[in-house]
C-alpha cells in the first residue's frame, strides 16, 4: 500500500454547542477521488475546510505527504497552495477579470513576472474551456463558466489535491455537465480529489470511493458499486434512496431538484 | 442710477477675484491634503475596526467615536490652542490640515468600514486557499473592492471637505472664506464679497462632484457598483 498524501486523524470540530464533527478520520491515497456524501449540516464542508485550515479543527490532526499542517510551527500558507479548493459560491474575485482571478496567486503568492503569469492562467483557462473569456468580469460570466474559472484558478497553483465543495450545487442545471466534464477530466489526468457532492452519476463513475458522513461521524464508506448496491448500514439505504428519489435514478442532472445545502 | 451702482459692483466682484482665488488654492491644499492624510489613515483604522478584538479595536473605535462626536471646531482649536500650551507648536496651515485630516480619517474608516463588510467573505476565504497571508490577501482582494464600493460615500466627503475648510477660517488660515471675510471687514461691503465667495464655492462642488462621476465610472467594474448611486436617490 502507498503512503496517503491526506491523512485526516480523528477530527473534532463544535460551533458553540453544536458538534459539527465527532472523530473523522479518512486517508485519501494518490490519485484517488473520494467523494463524501451526506445530509446537510452534516459536517461536511466543515470536514474540507478542516483539510486546509480554513476551519481549525478543536482536535484531530492533517498531514498532507507527511506534514503535519495542524502542527504548530508549520506555514499553512505554503501548505494551501499546494491543496486546490473549490467553492459552492465559487468566489471569483469580483473585481478582476477571468484571466487575473487566475493570474493574482501567481503573482502575489509564487512571485511570477506577469508575462509568465499570464501565461501560465491563459494556459489554465484553454483547459477549462474558458480562453476566450478571460478578458471578462465574473458578472458577466454564466454560473458554469465562474466555477471553471475557479478551478482554473486553483490549478494554475499546481497543487497536489484538490477539494471540491459542493461544486455544482449553486448551478441551474443545464450548468453542471460542464463543471463535471473538467473534474472528470481532472480526475483522470491523475489528480488526487476530496469532493463533497450529490452528484450521483459523478460519484458513480469517477469516485474511487464514497464517503458517508452524517452527524459529524463516518457511517459507511467504500467503493462506489458496493455502497450503492449493497449498503452495510440501514442509515446509508436509506440516505441513497432518498438520493435516488430526488435526484432521478441514475444521479445525473436530469430533472432535478434543488436541495437544501450544507 | 441703478445700473451705474450695478457696474461698480461687478467692477469691485472683478477687482477682489485674485485674492479670492488665492483663497481659493489654500483651500484646496487643505481640501486635497486632508482627504489623502485622511485616506491614508482610515485605511488601518478601518482594518482595527474589522478585524481585531480588545485594546486595538477600542482605540480605534474611541478615536472614531471622539473625531465623529465632537464639533470640528473645537477639534481645531484643540489642535492650534490646546496643544501649544503642552508645547507643542505648529504653523496655522499645519494646525488647520491635522485636524481636518483626524476629523476626516474618521468619516472616511466609516465608509471603509462598511464596504469591507459588504465584501462577501468567500472572497477573503478564496483567497487565503490560495496561500496569501492574511495582509496580503487583505491588500489585492478586499482592499480594491472595498475602496470601490466605498467611491460613492468618499465622493460626498470630497464635496463636505471644500466646505468644511472654510472653519479654519476661526485661527485665521487665509483659505477662500477668510479672504472673503478680510475684504469684507477691510472695505464695509457685505453682500458682493459673500454672494462672490458661494458662487465660487457652487462652482467648484459643481466641478468636483463631476470629477468623481466620472472617478466612478472609471473604476467601474461589472457587478461591483458602489452601494448607493447618488444620482437614484431622488
Amino acid at each position: 500500500m502507498p503512503q496517503p498524501i491526506l491523512r485526516i486523524e480523528n477530527i473534532h470540530k463544535a460551533y458553540g454547542k453544536t458538534q459539527v464533527l465527532r472523530g473523522v478520520s479518512l486517508d485519501v491515497y494518490p490519485g484517488e477521488v473520494v467523494v463524501i456524501i451526506g445530509p446537510s449540516g452534516t459536517g461536511k464542508s466543515t470536514l474540507l475546510r478542516c483539510v486546509n485550515q480554513l476551519t481549525v479543527p478543536d482536535q484531530g490532526r492533517v498531514w498532507l505527504e507527511g506534514v503535519e499542517l495542524t502542527a504548530k510551527g508549520t506555514d499553512i500558507n505554503k501548505a494551501r497552495e499546494r491543496i486546490g479548493m473549490v467553492f459552492q459560491d465559487f468566489n471569483l474575485f469580483t473585481h478582476l477579470t477571468a484571466v487575473q482571478n487566475v493570474m493574482l496567486a501567481l503573482t502575489k503568492v509564487k512571485r511570477m513576472r506577469p508575462e509568465e503569469a499570464r501565461a501560465k492562467a491563459m494556459a489554465e483557462l484553454e483547459k477549462v474551456g474558458l480562453a476566450d473569456k478571460a478578458d471578462l468580469y465574473p458578472a458577466e460570466l454564466s454560473g458554469g463558466q465562474k466555477q471553471r474559472a475557479a478551478i482554473a484558478r486553483s490549478l494554475a497553483m499546481d497543487p497536489e489535491v484538490m477539494l471540491f465543495d459542493e461544486p455544482t450545487s449553486a448551478l441551474d442545471p443545464e450548468l453542471i455537465g460542464e463543471v463535471l466534464e473538467v473534474m472528470r477530466k481532472l480526475a483522470e489526468e491523475g489528480m488526487t480529489m476530496l469532493v463533497v457532492s450529490h452528484e450521483m452519476g459523478f460519484a458513480r463513475e469517477v469516485a474511487d470511493r464514497i464517503v458517508f458522513l452524517e452527524n459529524g461521524v463516518i457511517v459507511e464508506e467504500g467503493p462506489p458499486e458496493q455502497l450503492f448496491q449493497d449498503p452495510k448500514q440501514e442509515r446509508t439505504r436509506e440516505f441513497l434512496w432518498k438520493l435516488t428519489e430526488l435526484y432521478g435514478n441514475h444521479g445525473g442532472s436530469r430533472s432535478r431538484r434543488r436541495p437544501g445545502c450544507s | 442710477m441703478l445700473l451705474t451702482e450695478i457696474a461698480e459692483e461687478l467692477a469691485f466682484a472683478w477687482r477682489i477675484l485674485p485674492e479670492l482665488m488665492k483663497g481659493l488654492v489654500v483651500t484646496l491644499e487643505l481640501t486635497g491634503l486632508s482627504l489623502v492624510a485622511g485616506l491614508v489613515l482610515a485605511i488601518p483604522v478601518s482594518m482595527l475596526r474589522t478585524y481585531t478584538r480588545g485594546p486595538l479595536n477600542w482605540l480605534a473605535t474611541a478615536y472614531v467615536e471622539v473625531f465623529r462626536g465632537t464639533p470640528l471646531l473645537v477639534q481645531l482649536f484643540v489642535v492650534y490652542y490646546g496643544l501649544p500650551e503642552m508645547g507643542v507648536v505648529w504653523s496655522r496651515f499645519f494646525s488647520a490640515w491635522l485636524a481636518l485630516t483626524l476629523n476626516s480619517a474618521a468619516y472616511q474608516s466609516e465608509y471603509i468600514r462598511g464596504a469591507i463588510l459588504s465584501v462577501s467573505e468567500g472572497q477573503l476565504l478564496a483567497a487565503r486557499s490560495l496561500g496569501m497571508p492574511p495582509i496580503q490577501a487583505f491588500r489585492w482582494v478586499v482592499l480594491p473592492q472595498a475602496l470601490r464600493l466605498a467611491l460613492p460615500a468618499w465622493s460626498n466627503e470630497v464635496a463636505y471637505m471644500v466646505k468644511y475648510v472654510s472653519v479654519v477660517y476661526m485661527i485665521a488660515v487665509q483659505e477662500l472664506f477668510t479672504r472673503a471675510q478680510g475684504i469684507i471687514s477691510r472695505t464695509f461691503k457685505v453682500w458682493t464679497p459673500l454672494l462672490e465667495v458661494a458662487v465660487v464655492y457652487l462652482a467648484v462642488v459643481y466641478l468636483v462632484t463631476r470629477l468623481m462621476d466620472s472617478v466612478e465610472r472609471r473604476f467601474r467594474i461589472p457587478g461591483l457598483e458602489g452601494g448607493v448611486e447618488r444620482r437614484e436617490m431622488v
